[in-house]
């Protein structure tokens, strides 16, 4: 059964006419042309698809649209207008964090996720807030390294 | 040296991190038809009877193929050169369905719902078969997998499908009961490696559309484009001239993207229907249905005289295939090629074995390819005779392994499915990596002594590896490099970055060649029309194969600038020189800058373009080595293993990425510790797969990986470009074997059977502590 739903994506107004059960993965991707968000698993365990709803982390993949009705989502690319972003992405490219790049947009919306909560996070806040992103080209160092110097470089910004 | 053995960020790092639409997914039409693939639900089956109609009549359904409409030509997807090693035994769609998960048919659908409805709607009729599930019963078995009258060879591989055996072959030199009778001491062990999964975050993807011209593009998540090109051709029965494959940036392979997936299917869609169409595999699709690792059952038998000298080493295998014969003989091969050298002293050798069909999900690639399980049963037999022979494992492997300037007759007489290469370890610093490694480790000190903290035991071990540098004499890449107006280069190439960061390496590599800034170099790769030939990313061929090809290209193109410099400055062309801004007279009495140049060559002074190609296919594969270090800590009421440091020392040759080495080391490492302690493919009875998600199938996340020390060992390899041999699977191969041996080192049990869970840990220890008492 198809309804209105409305909501806002990276601070523009959408309104969608669908069945309230699609997922958010497939609205942003298909119906907003997001495809910085990524499918790798479809059920909520790999995180390439994390964006913000209402600044809150979540798997898209798993978020019926009906759920984001009258809320706020933040994807990479309403994200990467930010200084805050510039800051996680210099860093990520200095500890050579991104590989494949494939979770690379979804852990970036960890990391930002994390550093709102907790601007000085130490490596095991790290390893336990990124652990619902998994990324099977590095060893994981590079990434946990990559957050831990956005969170002194960006000091202040978070 | 100046652009190489310097961390530059990857090229497309900072497109990739903003999620620009760069994957097949990303850039498929909007108007694209969603194909949806119908999979076997048995084990082993024949199709009697398979009717479409009420799925074909279904609103928004633009096609439906089966057996019956589709061209029925028999190839292997396995994605390797020509002629391929692997048995050709896969239709598109066949009558018979070999695994829970084969094809039985596909649907086109302009949305997902109605593709998802259609595949419910198709009626199958299936005869049900005897499937054969356990490779060790497979040979002989009743059941014939491949009954097909078109499955063959296409030369001498040990084909024998009748008995379900997809590869045979043996090899031996040395007289190896004279050598045992000789050894004081001997071992042998049988070993068992699983099932693994490579679970590349994006999944398998190929999108295909006709162009203006008519002709078939396929864009795919492939790591062998070249080899796409060639296998659709044969597979659909289209002249190869109408098609041309394009890999855009591929979210990882790790050998799972050698072969093709869907390719086939969209093609035939795009085809018939005129319209766009892509196959996304979910991700249940890809544990199901792309590929695992080989299992297999290793016997090694290692003798050594008194004197801890190693005299005799026989490797037997038994591999499993699963129901279609990709990298069958080749992966089984390695098992021996890639580790048997690294003892190189043994007086006699011998490996053989046999590779078999069963009714499970086919094997193929993956990182390591047959090194890493050859690797866990060689080197736990080493820990294990070290131990017999009361002297410490690490001198053991001092005393008996390959060393610069040597050789072993193992490389002359093995390659992959063909004869090999003589080579001299012209580069070989294993002996430096195991001295660092155990710097590093702790090794002496924490080796000897019993390191327990109340419930928890520490223990450490270590093994130490090889791998190759590319195929040789078959494994051709090239490169071609084009001067522009303003000075700077395109660099085209074949090579297939699949995220590990070729572009940019061979970016620098031609950088450094022509003395110039990487970023005067614009690289664009993996286009079937557009760049020339590479046989793609597999076999850790890129840095080598590749890298040598842009290098030549590279020494090409700087001899065309000097000598259209010489012209305009009337010179001879000896009497010139190129330093990377300016050609000058060798005297240097004139010059004039290559931006100046190059805008005259296109605009005003004899005008002409200068181009070039190198193409590269190595003479021999320089193995690069490490030695692998690890530190475990055991909770003996619980069996929980944590890994807590990690010790690797590499030596590649020189690093032309240092931090992209790093990763490829660091990425390989965690792969190799996840198939040591946590991933396995489980079936039930029936072979239907368990182990299907995320959640079942798991592999490490951040939470168990601790630390990870990666050094790289100076090492220069006189025939790698610029000193570079291969980085992108050696990293993955000591995991099984150190970390077994850590945990014997621990607890004093020796696990033979990979994974190693908690559960086996707490067994044993149990069984154990009964057998004492």
């Amino acid at each position: 059964m198809a309804m209105d739903i409305s909501f806002v994506v990276n601070g523009k107004r959408v309104n969608i006419y669908g069945n309230p059960t699609a997922r958010l993965l497939d609205a942003l991707r298909d119906y907003c042309g997001l495809t910085g968000v990524k499918e790798g698993c479809g059920e909520g365990e790999c995180g390439a698809c994390s964006v913000l709803v209402d600044g809150k982390l979540v798997n898209s993949c798993i978020y019926p649209i009906a759920k984001v009705e009258g809320k706020e989502v933040l994807t990479i690319e309403g994200f990467r207008g930010t200084e805050k972003y510039e800051v996680l992405k210099e860093s990520f490219e200095a500890a050579g964090a991104v590989q494949c790049g494939f979770c690379s947009p979804g852990m970036l919306m960890a990391a930002e996720s994390l550093l709102r909560e907790n601007p000085k996070p130490d490596e095991v806040q790290v390893r336990e807030a990124i652990s619902g992103n998994l990324c099977r080209c590095t060893g994981y160092n590079t990434i946990v390294e990559a957050v831990l110097d956005a969170s002194i470089r960006g000091e202040g910004l978070w | 040296m100046k652009e190489v053995n310097k961390s530059i960020p990857k090229k497309e790092g900072l497109g990739l991190s903003f999620g620009k639409p760069a994957y097949t997914d990303d850039l498929a039409p909007r108007d694209s038809l969603i194909v949806k693939v119908l999979r076997s639900p048995f084990a082993f089956a024949r199709i009697k009877d398979i009717r479409t109609e009420a799925a074909e009549k279904l609103e928004g359904i633009k096609c439906v193929l089966t057996y019956r409409n589709v061209p029925r030509n028999i190839v292997t997807r396995a994605g390797q050169g020509y002629p391929e090693p692997s048995p050709h035994d896969k239709f598109i769609f066949d009558k018979y369905v070999r695994y829970i998960g084969d094809e039985v048919a596909a649907v086109a659908a302009e949305n997902e719902a109605a593709a998802l409805e259609a595949l419910k709607l198709i009626e199958v009729d299936y005869e049900i078969l005897e499937p054969v599930l356990d490779y060790e019963k497979a040979v002989d078995h009743p059941s014939v997998i491949h009954p097909e009258k078109e499955a063959h060879e296409m030369f001498p591989i040990g084909y024998k499908p009748e008995r379900n055996i997809a590869a045979e072959y043996h090899m031996s030199f040395g007289d190896m009961e004279e050598a045992l009778d000789k050894c004081e001491y001997v071992v042998t062990e049988r070993y068992y490696t699983q099932a693994q999964n490579h679970t590349a975050m994006e999944t398998h993807t190929s999108l295909a559309y006709v162009d203006l011209q008519g002709r078939l593009t396929i864009v795919s998540s492939t790591q062998t484009p070249f080899h796409a090109r060639r296998i659709a051709a044969e597979a659909l029965g289209l002249p190869i001239e109408q098609i041309r494959v394009i890999k855009p940036r591929i979210g990882g392979g790790y050998g799972g993207k050698q072969s093709l997936h869907g390719e086939f299917i969209t093609a035939l869609t795009a085809l018939r229907t005129g319209r766009p169409a892509k196959l996304v595999y979910t991700r249940e699709e890809v544990f199901e249905a792309s590929y695992t690792r080989h299992p297999m059952r290793i016997d090694v038998t290692i003798g050594a005289d008194r004197d801890a000298n190693i005299k005799a080493i026989d490797m037997k295998v038994l591999s499993n295939t699963g129901a279609y014969g990709e990298h069958a003989l080749t992966v089984f091969m390695v098992a021996g090629s890639k580790t048997l050298p690294l003892y190189n002293k043994a007086e006699a050798v011998s490996f053989g074995g046999t590779v078999v069909y069963t009714n499970t999900t086919p094997a193929g690639a993956f990182r390591g390819y047959g090194a890493i399980q050859g690797n866990f049963a060689l080197e736990s037999t080493i820990d294990i005779l070290a131990e017999n022979i009361g002297i410490d494992p690490m001198e053991f492997r001092t005393r008996n392994m390959i060393k610069e300037g040597e050789s072993s007759p193992v490389f002359r007489i093995m390659g992959e499915g063909t004869e090999g290469v003589d080579m001299v370890m012209e580069s070989c610093k294993l002996d430096y990596c195991m001295k660092r490694a155990m710097e590093l480790s702790g090794w002496k000190d924490k080796s000897k002594r019993r390191r327990q903290n109340g419930k928890k035991i520490k223990g450490i071990g270590g093994a130490i590896a090889m791998q190759g540098s590319g195929i040789p004499c078959i494994d051709m890449g090239s490169a071609v490099l084009k001067l522009n107006d303003g000075g700077f280069f395109n660099l085209m190439i074949g090579a297939t970055d699949i995220g590990t960061g070729s572009d940019t390496i061979l970016a620098q590599i031609a950088a450094e060649t022509l003395g110039v800034s990487t970023d005067k170099i614009a690289v664009y790769s993996s286009d079937t029309d557009l760049t020339p030939f590479d046989c793609g990313a597999y076999a850790s061929s890129t840095t080598y194969v590749s890298g040598n090809a842009v290098q030549k290209a590279a020494m090409k193109m700087k001899a065309q600038i000097e000598a259209a410099a010489a012209d305009r400055l009337g010179l001879l062309t000896e009497e010139s020189e190129f330093d990377g801004e300016a050609i000058w007279a060798k005297d240097r009495s004139k010059s004039i800058s290559l931006k100046e140049l190059s805008t005259e060559l296109y605009y005003s002074y004899k005008q002409k373009q200068l181009l070039v190609c190198g193409s590269y296919c190595g003479e021999i594969s320089p193995p690069p080595f490490m030695a692998g270090f690890a530190e475990i800590e055991i909770d003996i009421e619980t069996g929980k293993i944590d890994l807590v440091d990690y010790t690797a020392v590499v030596d590649c040759g020189v690093t032309i990425n240092p931090k992209l080495a790093l990763i490829q080391v660091e990425g390989g490492l965690v792969q190799g510790i996840g198939m040591t302690l946590y991933e396995d493919v489980k079936r039930t009875e029936e072979g239907r797969l368990l182990t299907n998600d995320f959640i079942k199938y798991k592999i490490p996340t951040r939470k168990e990986i601790n630390k990870l020390t990666v050094e790289f060992a100076e090492s220069y390899e006189p025939t790698g470009p610029h000193g570079a041999k291969s980085v992108g699977e050696i990293g993955i191969d000591t995991p099984p074997a150190a970390i077994a041996n850590a945990i014997y080192n621990a607890v004093g049990v020796r696990f033979t059977k990979l994974p190693i869970t908690p559960e086996d840990v707490l067994l044993a220890l149990k069984k154990k502590a009964f057998d004492m008492d």
